[in-house]
């Protein structure tokens, strides 16, 4: 195997474009923060029935797949594969912005973002919230060590151990992100200890799902060469991610029929919940878990442009997958009298109503927008992409094949 | 002889029957004045010697009185602005039917006071917190809005502030962009007076609300929830809540 050639991708003009045509979306995404935070958020669809909207589902979603992003790394550095060690670097990169870019939406749509600064201050080590803090901010430290390891030759040797720490701290940072939902215990869609594992393999999935599409991309624009062999290999492994997560999500569900308290809920988003029972199946299962599936493993999983189809649909699955479970969640009436009918003037004993406003979705999008356009810059300063992922770089035996 | 003394016990009996009686209408008021009399001195820290709680008695709540909501209201200066959705309720009017009886029963619902708040475990900063005393209360100068509360309290018991805020009253401050609740009216209750909705309550004679020490047994909410069985809402989340129910 030859040594792998980092370098920057080019600048000048076409670039600058491109980070100009995501910082559009970064711009508006700030505009529309602004908007909700002056006005209160009485502008927005959210209220006091679902007090989580669609800013959390990006930011949520952005999270998760921030930890599911440095997989690629963690193969290459912890399990030892090294054809995946030209990807540890963009892997390393992604997990951080697109990290920054779900915090980011995370705290724009706080009530409060200017006391971020509380935030970091004041601590209930009892609230999962103030962990995730920690461990949002220390994933960030730990990866970075990682890369610098990784990109400095002298530091080379610590690689694995860091490697190992940034694997580790992953997997405690998403149990922390799914327990937001599983420390719940009044809500009938949460209170389950599947919430941290299944955002675990959640992660997984859509993680590797944007790499494939970053790395795609990336190479398509600065004119490297990209390999069938690395894109193969990527594109089966996110078919069993793909898999895992069905199974987690059948394992949810089956557990919650069992139970007489919880059909409730469940005839609500498997059967009548309107657009959460169709997210849920058309969106979710149909075209972001099961088609996806299908474009991977069929005829159709040889061809660049299926697989980068089968990646943006997982990605519309994953959110599709939280908003089910974030907003479905929410929209769910609470059990206060179990057996009763409750009705009030605050939306007691109704399904409540959620319709996404543009800035909240603008504000989301900004989080995308963001992730992606940190992470051209980071590639355009760095040297975080290999010249070539050709076959003859990446496979030892692809000579001797 | 015998019949005698059968006189005898009945007047033993009437005597002390009437003693009594006596006893608790000269003792009564004392309780009453003893609990008000109970307000902390200012200078003096909340202390867990006390714990606040409220019975409410569905029946004696009268279909369609919606005086506890308005004194609420009033009191805190919660005015709204016609959007029922994002508008604040700290106190609601609650109708429950039995599904098979068809029995319907109205009832106030408010922040539980819960020895163990949810809203207290899940906040990030600490800005939600329980006094000593009981009371669960946010600090609007250290929350950030992040709702994770709302998510997190099983009564739906808080809101959010959705708007700029005008007209505010010096005892009850709020803010924009944070989360509140129902306080027991704190700033009355640390002057010995009960919370503005058991007043109303008591003013129009319905009764069904009854505020005091839990703490003190001799305090007419602890004797009321000796002699009568009460129930928590959602008490399979032995959350040991401050609000208990009469008649659910």
């Amino acid at each position: 195997m030859k040594p792998i050639d980092y370098r920057e991708i080019d600048g000048g003009l076409p670039f600058y474009s491109l980070v100009a045509a995501i910082g559009v979306f970064v711009l508006a995404a700030l505009g529309a923060a602004f908007y909700m935070e002056h006005n209160g958020h009485w502008v927005t669809g959210m209220s006091n029935q679902i007090v989580w909207g669609t800013p959390h589902v990006f930011a949520v979603f952005l999270i998760v797949a921030a930890s599911g992003a440095l997989n690629v790394a963690s193969i290459s550095s912890v399990f030892g594969k090294s054809m995946y060690k030209p990807l540890a670097r963009l892997s390393g990169l992604l997990a951080i912005t697109l990290l920054v870019g779900g915090l980011a939406v995370l705290v724009l749509d706080l009530g409060h973002p200017d006391r971020l600064i509380v935030a970091m201050t004041y601590y209930n080590f009892k609230s999962i919230f103030a962990w995730n803090i920690i461990l949002y901010t220390g994933f960030m430290a730990v990866v970075a060590i990682y890369l610098w390891m990784m990109m400095e030759r002298k530091m080379n040797r610590f690689t694995k151990v860091a490697g190992i720490a940034a694997f580790l701290w992953r997997l405690i940072l998403t149990t922390g992100t799914g327990s937001i939902f599983g420390f719940l215990v009044a809500r009938q869609a949460y209170d389950a200890a599947i919430m941290a594992p299944m955002f675990i393999i959640m992660s997984f999935s859509f993680g590797l799902a944007i790499f494939i599409l970053v790395l795609m991309g990336l190479y398509r624009w600065s004119q490297r060469p990209l390999g069938d062999t690395v894109l193969m290999r990527l594109k089966n492994l996110l078919g069993v991610f793909i898999a895992a997560v069905l199974y987690f999500v059948t394992a949810y569900h089956l557990t919650n029929l069992y139970g007489t308290e919880n059909l409730g809920v469940e005839r609500f988003i498997l059967l009548d919940g309107g657009i959460y029972t169709q997210l849920f199946w058309i969106v979710q299962i149909g075209i972001g878990s099961l088609l996806p599936l299908l474009l991977i493993y069929g005829p159709t999983g040889k061809s660049r442009l299926w697989i980068g189809i089968a990646c943006l649909l997982t990605i519309v699955g994953g959110l599709a997958q939280i908003y089910v479970i974030i907003i479905g969640g929410q929209a769910y009436p609470m059990e206060l009298f179990p057996g009763k009918e409750v009705t009030s003037s605050f939306f007691d004993g109704i399904v409540a109503e959620y319709s996404p406003s543009l800035p909240e979705f603008i504000l989301g999008i900004g989080g995308v927008a963001l992730a992606l356009a940190a992470t051209v810059v980071g590639t355009r300063v760095l040297r975080f992409l290999p010249e070539s992922l050709a076959d003859d770089q990446v496979d030892p035996h692809h000579a001797a094949s | 002889m015998s019949e005698e003394s059968g006189i005898d016990v009945y007047r033993r009996r009437f005597l002390s029957g009437a003693a009594k009686v006596a006893a608790g209408m000269v003792v009564a008021p004392g309780v009453i004045v003893h609990e008000v009399s109970q307000a902390r001195p200012a200078d003096q820290p909340v202390t867990d010697a006390v714990r606040w709680g409220m019975l409410i008695d569905s029946n004696k709540c009268a279909e369609g009185c919606n005086d506890c909501v308005q004194a609420c209201n009033d009191e805190h200066g919660l005015t709204g602005h016609d959007r029922p959705a994002t508008d604040a309720q700290w106190i609601r009017k609650v109708t429950i039917r039995d599904k098979q009886t068809g029995h319907t029963q109205t009832l106030p619902l408010l922040c539980q006071h819960c020895e163990h708040p949810p809203c207290v475990d899940v906040c990030p900063t600490g800005a939600s917190f329980k006094r000593s005393d009981g009371i669960v209360l946010v600090d609007k100068h250290i929350c950030i809005g992040c709702r994770y509360c709302m998510m997190a309290c099983p009564y739906k018991a808080r809101s959010f502030i959705h708007e700029d805020l005008q007209d505010q009253l010096p005892h009850s401050p709020r803010g924009k962009g944070t989360v509140e609740s129902c306080n027991f009216c704190v700033h009355r209750v640390d002057t010995g007076r009960t919370p503005a909705c058991v007043e109303a309550c008591t003013n129009e004679h319905h009764d069904a609300m009854l505020f005091g020490d839990l703490n003190d047994s001799n305090s007419a909410i602890s004797q009321a929830l000796e002699q009568y069985s009460s129930r928590q809402i959602r008490a399979d989340l032995q959350l040991n809540t401050g609000v208990r129910y009469r008649g659910i």
